[in-house]
């Protein structure tokens, strides 16, 4: 279906990647074009318009037009340790003095070079199972724009690091790519942004993937603010080591149609995942996730919250998995969606599932759909708010229940600010 | 013409007295054509509507794909053309009381069935001798107005009725399944309950199945007049002693306006046995229906009771226990399908596995658009026994509309240590208190059940509970 987007080069300017690279991406276009497309009939897709998927309207994305916009809009937390803006694919800006050393914070097209054997190690390494594989391919096969952030053993980053992923032109087509790897005793803040720089209608496809050795501790937020017409794929995975802790949250704040996969593995004794998510869907938006939870490694534990605000004839579908495997005694996982359904014509689908084959297990999974509270309109409007935006502070009180499950405070109280600004109050 | 089938039993058909009647009348040899079912129309005299109903429903089978996309793929190992689709009565294959294997005979002796039931339970009886008691519940409800026939009675004397709902609930195209039975069905039941009419006695299929074969493709339609209120119940918790390996039955229920049905089953196959069945009951307003079900044994259960709740304030209800025994797969769930106002449903799904068994909910909870104040809760627990046990949960949940409201939840668990510690501190050994931890599990539930089934079913569970522990 997406061929013509394949017929010519997407990024003249890098025929010099190294050979293994190279044949990795025409491995990947043949491996994208031999993947037959989603069906209806597809257990992975169940639910999902898979009329969504049609890709022939989109082209490779030209070089952006502006740059110092780009650049200039690129603001988040005020005190950063370093950050990365890219613009259709290609390195805009970089700076990174706050890091500490050792520290690598390096572009894809640098990485290759420059530290190939980190980045060969983690690069795609975890397979796309959750429906997407032939969008992880197309990605693979199209990828230049995206970072790697290496934090060596027992090294602390303070402050967090920032990267800025810009789509900018009408049916242009991107790949942000952010490979994260911590280290033994690392820690470190991640937040991944994905914006359009006039709200035209683009096609993303980007792949996130987190790797966490024994005791890391990985806080990482992504805040995707693509056109709201765009079609975009966020494919996750999130390999966690012994005792470490991986703390991942995901707003989808634009997007058209958003297919979101998160894996998470627990690959190590004591390590535990929390996957969040934060979705305020209107209009005829479609916010399609699935999830993961993979438990390998005994004594492990994950936490999954997705909250879904449904407006409008927006869609959402949530089809979650907790999987806990032979070996894996002594788990305790959680996984809840909560759909608060603000219109008639919306439509909320959830599907959690749970796949237990060991007896030595704590699983439980929740799904809840549910109205605005009418007593709690009701005594917002007696005071005098309207009833839009009683309704509106109503849906901010109701993600702000998740935000409090992230630290420290005064990120908190940004992604509440970003939270509250995408709600349009204050 | 071959006298042999199927070759995984737990029991030689060539040993005994095996034969079938020279006379093919009563015999529609193995596989399925179109030859199969015009035999089976000849024998039973269908009306041409009913055959045309059948050969329908045979191509539709037949252009339908296994489900193995979201289903076991253990479906893919039946094979369509080794099964006996049709024996009329008096064809079943013979055996003799020494071919029962032991421990069906140690089954029945536990559970204290009565030694007549026993041999009919084991198959070495065709029939037995229960058609005193069939004919007083039929003489008791006749008067009342209740029809309560086999569906081949049914269909020819009750035409008006039967032809007003048969296959209304479950097309024939439902899934692979419906469709097969739709094309060969034979036995089960069917009954009408006039308005007004409350039936007293519990109508049970184990008091009928001798008025006609009792068949591995029963097709079972309930219908509650305005007001009315019904109670059926079909299996024991006996070991049904099975020679045929593929079951699988379509069981349809309308309750119009206020009316109540309730439909029980409790089922245990022997470890050889798909058993692959379809039920779905219509509740028009004000009406209600219960389904309750007990799964037990078999080699693969799929099963999924399901209510479309089409009348304002309906109501349905799926109250679930399967047990999953070693080696076995119970893949058993609920769909709720919501389609008028105020319609509330409940399913309450509880679920073991033993050894290396493996038990499966899946769910589907569908309220519509524009509907108000429709609710669904949804609570399904899954008690694992042994390490290496199974259980899965794939619930589809999907509710639209802002005043209408549903939770699902699911837990899964095992026996708690310090449980079954303090148990054998007060000198109960471990595997009393293991049973005792499960009956705990269940208990809510299997109060449920008539009386009679639940004591059953608490003796059943212990001594399937037997040799998983320690």
């Amino acid at each position: 279906m997406s061929t013509t987007l394949m017929e010519k080069p997407t990024e003249p300017c890098h025929t010099d990647w190294p050979a293994w690279f190279a044949a990795g991406r025409e491995e990947a276009l043949r491996d994208y074009e031999a993947t037959p497309a989603p069906t209806r009939k597809d257990e992975a897709w169940r639910f999902a318009n898979i009329g969504n998927l049609d890709l022939t309207s989109f082209v490779p994305a030209p070089p952006v037009a502006s740059e110092g916009r780009l650049i200039n809009g690129s603001q988040g937390l005020e005190d950063v340790s370093a950050k990365m803006v890219f613009g259709n694919n290609a390195l805009l800006h970089r700076e990174a003095g706050g890091l500490p050393e050792g520290v690598i914070f390096a572009p894809i097209e640098s990485a290759v070079l420059e530290h190939e054997a980190i980045f060969r190690k983690y690069f795609m390494a975890q397979p796309v199972e959750l429906g997407s594989h032939k969008y992880a391919a197309l990605h693979r096969a199209n990828v230049s724009g995206g970072a790697l952030l290496y934090v060596p053993p027992g090294v602390v980053v303070s402050l967090p690091v920032e990267i800025f992923h810009w789509s900018e032109g009408g049916g242009s087509s991107v790949y942000p790519h952010t490979l994260v790897v911590c280290g033994e005793n690392s820690r470190v803040t991640v937040l991944d942004y994905f914006k359009s720089a006039d709200g035209l209608r683009a096609f993303a496809c980007g792949v996130n993937d987190l790797h966490l050795e024994a005791g890391a501790k990985l806080t990482y937020i992504a805040v995707q603010d693509w056109a709201r017409e765009s079609l975009a794929f966020h494919l996750n995975s999130t390999i966690v080591g012994k005792d470490a802790v991986s703390t991942a949250l995901t707003a989808n704040f634009g997007g058209g149609f958003v297919r979101g996969e998160s894996l998470s593995r627990l690959v190590g004794e004591g390590a535990r995942s929390e996957m969040f998510s934060i979705n305020p869907a209107e209009g005829t938006r479609e916010i399609d996730q699935r999830t993961l939870q993979d438990h390998v490694a005994p004594h492990a534990s994950s936490d999954l919250l997705y909250l879904n605000a449904l407006d409008d004839r927006s869609r959402t579908i949530f089809a979650g998995l907790i999987k806990v495997q032979p070996g894996a005694a002594g788990t305790d996982a959680y996984q809840k969606v909560r759909n608060l359904i603000l219109s008639d014509d919306a439509d909320p689908n959830s599907m959690p599932g749970l796949e237990i084959l060991n007896d030595d297990v704590r699983c439980t999974h929740g799904a809840t759909n549910g109205p605005l509270d009418e007593e709690e309109l009701f005594y917002m409007q007696a005071r005098g708010i309207g009833r839009d935006a009683a309704r509106r502070l109503i849906v901010n009180g109701f993600f702000n229940t998740l935000l409090e499950r992230i630290g420290p405070q005064d990120l908190r109280d940004y992604l509440g600010g970003l939270v509250a600004r995408r709600l349009a109050i204050g | 013409m071959s006298t042999e089938t199927t070759h995984d039993l737990n029991i030689d058909r060539s040993v005994g007295d095996f034969h079938y009647d020279v006379d093919y009348e009563f015999d529609a040899g193995t596989g399925l054509t179109e030859r199969t079912i015009d035999f089976i129309s000849d024998v039973k005299k269908d009306p041409d509507w009913i055959r045309e109903f059948r050969k329908d429903a045979l191509r539709k089978f037949e252009s339908m794909p296994m489900p193995t996309h979201w289903a076991s793929r253990d479906l893919d190992n039946i094979i369509f053309d080794n099964i006996r689709y049709y024996l009329s009565q008096g064809t079943q294959p013979k055996r003799s009381w020494d071919d029962v294997p032991e421990d069906v005979k140690n089954t029945f002796e536990r559970l204290g069935i009565p030694e007549q039931e026993r041999k009919y339970l084991a198959g070495v009886e065709a029939q037995f001798d229960s058609e005193a008691a069939y004919s007083n519940i039929k003489a008791a409800v006749g008067e009342q107005g209740v029809i309560f026939v086999g569906s081949t009675e049914g269909l020819q004397k009750h035409p008006e009725i039967f032809r007003k709902w048969f296959g209304k609930v479950i097309p024939t195209g439902d899934n692979k399944f419906s469709a097969l039975n739709s094309a060969v069905f034979s036995g089960g039941s069917f009954i009408y309950i006039p308005p007004g009419v409350k039936v007293k006695h519990p109508l049970q299929a184990y008091f009928r199945i001798n008025a006609e074969n009792f068949g591995q493709f029963e097709r079972t339609l309930i219908i509650a007049d305005e007001g009315s209120e019904v109670m059926y119940m079909e299996g024991c918790t006996a070991p049904k002693f099975e020679t045929s390996t593929l079951h699988s039955a379509v069981v349809e229920l309308v309750a119009l306006k206020g009316a109540k049905i309730q439909y029980i089953t409790v089922q245990n196959w022997s470890a050889n046995v798909f058993n692959l069945v379809t039920k779905r009951g219509l509740a028009h307003e004000e009406a209600e229906i219960k389904w309750i079900d007990c799964n037990i044994g078999s080699r693969l259960t799929m099963k999924y009771p399901g209510v479309i709740m089409k009348g304002r304030k309906a109501r349905g209800e799926v109250i679930s226990i399967a047990l999953a025994g070693d080696g076995q797969h119970q893949d058993t769930g609920a769909k709720m399908i919501h389609a008028a106002d105020e319609t509330t449903s409940n399913i309450v799904s509880k679920s073991i596995s033993l050894g290396s068994g493996r038990s499966t909910y899946r769910g589907m909870v569908q309220i519509g658009r524009h509907l108000k104040g429709c609710k669904n809760n949804t609570e399904c627990d899954a008690l694992l026994i042994n390490t290496n046990s199974r259980t899965d949960t794939y619930p589809a949940i999907t509710v639209r509309g802002k005043e209408n409201a549903c939770q699902h939840e699911a837990s899964v668990s095992k026996i708690s240590a310090e449980q079954i510690f303090y148990m054998q501190q007060r000198g109960i050994p471990e595997a009393a208190a293991m049973s005792l931890a499960v009956n705990g599990f269940v208990n809510d539930l299997v109060q449920q059940f008539p009386l009679e089934y639940s004591v059953e079913l608490k003796r059943l569970i212990d001594l399937e509970m037997e040799g998983s522990v320690g």
